[in-house]
């Protein structure tokens, strides 16, 4: 029995959802010529004016945001409203550069916690459950996200923040929460904990909704296993207000996006064409009814394929996969794009430790990719046939995800420089 | 009757083996057959020691990876068509030899070779009733 927020919109034909958004579209452009100088700026840059927007087909028209425009434009320089207007900031925990800082009206928060109520109603939830909301509170948007919509929804919400794992339990176990939502990294932490101390039968948890990071299929089914949960995906950035752009349904094969908010395209991370449904490239949203920051083709620097196919959920929204790397990371080889978070997944998935290095050269004027994997005690044989046969392996799943040849070095333990950081997992020796 | 054999893997590095058979030296391991096996780009070193327990433990402890081994010790005569007598048994009874090579020991006029056979059944009926000779662990001062 498929359960929705707000099933008039969430079900809403293809059509409708298209009509509403050219129409929020239009009104959306205007309003940021009138009153985001900087991107009138840009638009004027590129010779476009809000006449030239007609529908969503004349979307590609108009230029990109990205996260350098946000630090340039830090903190006011893309407001859409006066500040007394707007009730609240969030901000990204950057690592380099200046933050960002994200603005609210009342009504962007109202919209922005119904996309969240609708991901806890997707996953199983109702005002008969208790939210456990163990995102961090405060600047990061986690927190208040999920939050907000589990009010929405009438959860009993239990405003945990993350941190102090034994209050974590405590709460758990005595109040009877039945929906987790955090981030997968915690949750499998809180899962192993309760696992070691045998608390399974303590729980009453049903279901978890998880995102903010990157995890894989197989942390899903570790999670699920250890709190006999169904565990959901989210999707958000503070640039496009927060979780719950995008959410899983039931059929657990991708996120929906909320097209009613928001518009989401794919473009070539090189070019910025724009690609064809189920291409892999570059999620691009516009925010098509966000007030105080009303962000238009903001380019999220992950990487993605949007789905149009029916969902068995009854949801008509378009469904974007599980982002499989960050633009930046990409590697165009022999004219194919290759992710190292790709590599990743074929090496984890075939027994090999994550810790890799990809080498990237030019020979003979061809691009060649070799990867690099530690042996292991367990792959090792006194065979050489049986260590050729598990290489030949290792090459023939890389060549089905990556679509090209690699070529697999198999080098001692240790070899490859463990992490103190960041990995330096890949080496361009074409840019020398 | 098998003996004990360490495989350590080998990346197609300069050094890597000299490094192996120092840390044994240093360690007072007295290595007593070595065969080494590779392709391009990797390979491995098969070894008999006379203390295998404490030559895996010291290659552990330095990272490598490795694996025991069985493999058969078998006595050769010390003279022309020694070995030969020896394969044509092997290859009249059908029986798979993966990889073999010669132990440095020799000792009243005999040779040992190392030879590695996963069919045990077939190695035993192969050899019976014939004049080949097995050696021990104890036989070669192999612990
Ligand atoms: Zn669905």
């Amino acid at each position: 029995m498929p359960n929705y927020y707000q099933p008039e919109i969430e079900t809403m034909p293809y059509e409708d959802i298209r009509a509403l958004q050219n129409e929020r579209l239009l009104k959306q452009v205007r309003h940021v010529w009138d009153n985001v100088p900087y991107y009138r700026k840009k638009m004027e840059e590129k010779g476009v004016t809000p006449d030239d927007i007609q529908s969503i087909d004349d979307l590609y028209k108009l230029p990109f945001l990205s996260k350098d425009d946000l630090r340039e434009a830090y903190p006011y320089g893309l407001l859409g409203m006066p500040l007394s207007e707007c009730v609240r900031i969030h901000s990204t925990s950057g690592t380099t550069g200046k933050r960002v800082v994200a603005f609210y009206t009342q009504h962007d928060v109202d919209l922005w916690e119904d996309c969240c109520a609708r991901a806890i109603v997707a996953a199983g939830g109702t005002k008969e459950d208790v939210c456990h909301v163990a995102y961090g509170y405060g600047l990061f948007t986690g927190g208040a996200g999920l939050h907000g919509g589990s009010h929405k929804v009438g959860c009993l919400t239990l405003p945990m923040s993350s941190g102090n794992t034994d209050r974590q339990l405590q709460f758990m176990t005595d109040l009877g929460s039945t929906i987790l939502c955090c981030t997968p990294s915690y949750a499998a932490y809180l899962a192993e904990s309760i696992y070691e101390r045998g608390l399974r039968d303590q729980i009453k948890l049903k279901a978890g909704i998880f995102g903010a990071e990157a995890w894989s299929e197989d942390m899903r089914r570790d999670i699920e296993d250890k709190l006999g949960i169904k565990a959901y995906d989210i999707y958000g950035l503070t640039e496009t207000s927060g979780p719950g752009v995008a959410f899983e349904c039931s059929e657990q094969t991708g996120m929906h996006i909320n097209e009613d908010h928001f518009i989401a395209e794919i473009i070539n991370p090189e070019t910025g064409e724009v690609l064809p449904e189920g291409s892999k490239g570059e999620l691009v949203f516009t925010a098509i009814t966000k007030e105080a920051f009303p962000l238009l083709r903001y380019r999220t620097r992950d990487i993605c394929v949007l789905t149009r196919k029916k969902c068995s959920c009854g949801r008509t929204h378009v469904k974007m996969s599980k982002p499989m790397g960050r633009s930046d990371d990409m590697l165009i080889i022999r004219g194919v794009n290759v992710f190292p978070s790709q590599i990743e997944t074929v090496l984890l998935q075939k027994g090999y430790p994550a810790n890799y290095q990809i080498v990237v050269d030019r020979v003979n004027n061809s691009d060649t990719l070799e990867v690099m994997v530690e042996m292991t005690p367990e792959m090792f044989s006194d065979s050489l046939g049986q260590i050729a046969r598990m290489e030949k392996e290792l090459v023939a799943a890389l060549k089905a995800m990556l679509g090209i040849m690699a070529k697999v070095k198999l080098v001692a333990p240790k070899t490859i420089a463990r992490s103190e950081g960041k990995a330096v997992r890949v080496i361009d020796k074409r840019k020398i | 009757m098998t003996i004990h054999q360490i495989s350590v893997f080998l990346e197609n590095r300069t050094g890597q083996l000299a490094e192996i058979t120092r840390l044994l030296a240093e360690n007072n391991v007295n290595l007593r057959a070595i065969s080494i096996a590779e392709t391009a780009d990797y390979g491995l070193a098969r070894m008999i020691v006379d203390d295998s327990h404490k030559a895996s433990a010291i290659l552990l402890e330095h990272g490598d990876i490795l694996s025991m081994t069985p493999v058969w010790a078998v006595e050769v005569p010390d003279r022309p068509a020694g070995l030969s007598e020896l394969l044509t048994v092997l290859a009249e009874g059908d029986v798979a030899v993966e990889y073999m090579y010669s132990l440095f020991t020799h000792k009243d006029g005999h040779a040992y070779m190392v030879l590695r056979i996963t069919d045990e059944a077939a190695f035993t009926a192969a050899i019976a009733g014939t004049d080949i000779k097995l050696v021990g662990m104890e036989e070669l001062g192999l612990k």
